[in-house]
């Protein structure tokens, strides 16, 4: 079946290469991303590179490459280890375990809403200038998959199926990993969640309970939480300002996050401000995953910021080291804030291996 | 049978001649129209490029994102400040000619000082040459505007909380200030928005706290630049010389406060060079 379909393809192209001037030939299937009404009305539209054009094959392929631990280098490992749908394509531990067993220093970060950052500055400090480039990344990373581009590369050549799924993406029989990691940017730019209870509220689907709708108004009061100044709001629903910050979590500062990136000093302890749906399924939390419950995150915005020289001015009171709510409030931001998560993302089928 | 097709193109040719004459008459006289048409928009309306540079100083020294997060200027009351992100909006640019009518452009631009966006802004229409009376622009959004839905601003997490009225904010201006009596850190907020009393459902407006920034006369004769300079010192200036050591954070819901910047805005902003 596959090889009849290969043959096929083949002659396809050969008609198409040898009669080019008529312009028939093999074409991917466009698959425009489809944007939820709770973006196209709020938000501007996604970033879509202009060479790399969303289309039902390279989404396919992207997706199968995704799963697949033939990218590591003892194939034990694909990025839905560390990038797992049950855990809104996080994990859940604070650091992530490698292909030899090594943990790295920075939580596992979801995916999803990825064609949203503008900036297109991925990673927790930012070093990530594009999905495609991003891709590159965990293959030879040695303490994530431990492999490298040449060797993926030639595993995907001699593999059956690979060559077919690549000539049907991209119209090319000469697999590369430029071409890979299109089709994973592909893939990954579909992960697209918008349909919690927050969301259903804002169409007028469905009401909100009175603890959830008091958690919004200490959101979104400057004297309380004053969340929204960084993590969005009803106005901006990727829950994400996609900047980096220092929301002070130590005094003396480590890992210096967006500073090691820019060489600059100010910058040093920044870290992206995360989206805050798919909360439920994403614990552990912070960049290096210090935090395991909403309470102790809450508590941290509450009571136990610590100064540094580049916190963030929006951080209040820093001298009792916050804005002291009080239980119920505590209370309620945490039923708000899981109000925005989304159990349509982590169980869609179109994202299940 | 074969008069008839004779006929018959004779019909077609007539037909064609007939078509190809007006069709030449027409063009003719499309072509003397459009000819004193065009030299009337040449005599009369000539539309040109405008574009608008913000630029920022602390009472005359310049000042860049690169003299950000640095304690390097005092205020009025003698806090040494330092500014960490200063973003603000301007809308509804304005050109009065000598007849005293305006030519209002309903649009608006982002200043981003910290990322340095929105510094240089071209709004699409073209104005007509001549000699205008005043150029004006809103700081903020009048109360019409600011009840729209803007995707760029939302982007931007702009916005302000429905409780105080919804919106959006006219400036974010953070950092950190020294204070002069115990030489301690604190964090300040000065966010302008409109003024709100009563916050919740219902919310009240005691004043508008928008305004309109007056540069005075512009002789437009080409493509023009036009500098628009804000001198940050003068947020804390006057009427009201402010005290950071009081109102430092939380100063959205504070309508006091929010009409105090409405005041001690009016002489922000002032026309730079004006080159063409
Ligand atoms: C060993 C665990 C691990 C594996 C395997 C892994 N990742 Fe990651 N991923 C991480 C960690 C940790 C981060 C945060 C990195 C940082 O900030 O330094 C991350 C960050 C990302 C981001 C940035 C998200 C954002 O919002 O900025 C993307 C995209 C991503 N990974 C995609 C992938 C892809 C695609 C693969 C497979 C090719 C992959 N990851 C494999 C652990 C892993
Ligand atoms: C100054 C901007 C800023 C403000 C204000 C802010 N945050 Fe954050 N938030 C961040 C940044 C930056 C991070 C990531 C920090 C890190 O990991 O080093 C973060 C992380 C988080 C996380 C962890 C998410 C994850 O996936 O790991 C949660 C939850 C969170 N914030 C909730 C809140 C809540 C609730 C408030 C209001 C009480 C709030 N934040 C206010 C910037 C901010």
């Amino acid at each position: 079946m596959m090889r009849s379909k290969l043959v096929f393809l083949n002659l396809i192209l050969l008609v198409s290469f040898s009669c080019s001037n008529e312009g028939v030939g093999y074409e991917p299937v466009p698959a425009a991303l489809e944007i939820p009404l709770i973006f196209s009305d709020n938000i501007i539209p996604p970033v879509i590179p202009n060479d790399n054009p969303q289309t039902v094959e390279g989404i396919a392929l992207g997706k199968r490459l995704f799963f697949d631990p033939l990218l590591s280098g003892n194939e034990t490992i694909s990025c839905a280890t560390c990038h797992s749908p049950q855990n809104g394509f996080s994990d859940n531990t604070p650091t992530s375990d490698g292909a030899q067993g090594v943990f790295g220093t920075r939580n596992s970060m979801p995916l999803f809403n990825l064609a949203w950052n503008y900036d297109e500055r991925f990673a927790w400090d930012g070093k990530e200038l594009s999905l495609e480039r991003q891709a590159l990344e965990p293959v030879q990373n040695p303490i994530e998959m431990h492999s490298n581009w040449d060797d993926v590369v030639t595993k995907l050549n001699q593999h059956p199926d690979y060559p077919e799924l690549f000539l049907r993406a991209f119209n090319s029989d000469n697999i590369t990993k430029e071409l890979a990691v299109k089709a994973i940017a592909q893939f990954e730019r579909t992960l697209i969640s918008a349909n919690s209870k927050f969301d259903r509220f804002l169409l007028g689907q469905e009401a909100l309970t009175p603890e959830e709708e008091n958690g919004l108004n200490v959101f979104m009061d400057e004297a309380r939480g004053d969340c929204f100044h960084c993590h969005g709001s009803p106005n901006n629903p990727l829950w994400t300002d996609n900047i980096f910050h220092n929301n002070g979590l130590d005094n003396e500062i480590t890992d210096l996050g967006l500073g090691a990136v820019t060489g600059d000093p100010s910058d040093n302890g920044k870290f992206k401000s995360p989206s805050l749906r798919n909360l439920a399924y994403t614990a552990p939390y912070m960049h290096d995953g210090r935090f395991s419950t909403l309470d102790e995150v809450i508590n941290h915005y509450s009571e136990g910021l610590k100064s540094s020289p580049t916190i963030d001015p929006l951080m209040k009171s820093l001298d009792q080291g916050g804005v002291q709510l009080t239980p119920q409030d505590k209370a309620d931001l945490k039923a708000f804030l899981l109000s925005l998560s989304d159990p349509s993302f982590i169980n869609n089928p179109e994202f299940q291996n | 049978m074969k008069k008839k097709i004779y006929l018959q193109n004779k019909t077609v040719k007539n037909y064609i001649n007939k078509r190809l004459f007006t069709l030449l008459a027409f063009s003719i006289l499309f072509i003397v129209a459009c000819t004193s048409d065009s030299e009337n928009i040449q005599n009369t309306d000539v539309t040109v490029l405008t574009t608008f540079n913000f630029t920022h100083d602390w009472d005359g020294a310049l000042v860049t994102n690169s003299d950000f997060n640095n304690f390097q200027f005092t205020n009025q009351n003698g806090e040494t400040i330092s500014i960490e992100r200063l973003r603000y909006l301007i809308s509804d640019i304005t050109f009065t000619n000598t007849d005293g009518e305006t030519i209002e452009l309903d649009t608006h631009n982002l200043v981003d000082l910290t990322n340095g966006n929105g510094l240089n802004f071209s709004p699409e229409t073209k104005i007509s040459t001549g000699n205008y009376t005043n150029v004006s622009f809103t700081f903020g959004f009048d109360n019409e505007d600011n009840s729209e839905n803007y995707i760029d601003l939302n982007s931007a997490s702009f916005n302000v909380p429905d409780m105080l009225g919804g919106g959006y904010h006219y400036m974010q201006f953070d950092g950190k200030y020294l204070s002069s009596t115990n030489n301690e850190e604190g964090n300040f907020n000065y966010h302008a928005i409109r003024a709100a009393d009563n916050p919740g459902p219902n919310p009240t407006f005691p004043q508008d706290t928008f305004f309109t920034v007056d540069l005075g006369p512009i002789n437009i004769t080409s493509d023009t630049n036009i500098e628009i300079k804000m001198n940050i010192a003068e947020w804390f200036k006057n009427p009201n010389q402010w005290d950071l050591n009081v109102l430092n954070t939380v100063l959205m819901p504070n309508s006091a406060a929010q009409i105090m910047m409405f005041q001690n805005g009016q002489s922000v902003f002032s026309l730079g060079t004006v080159s063409q």
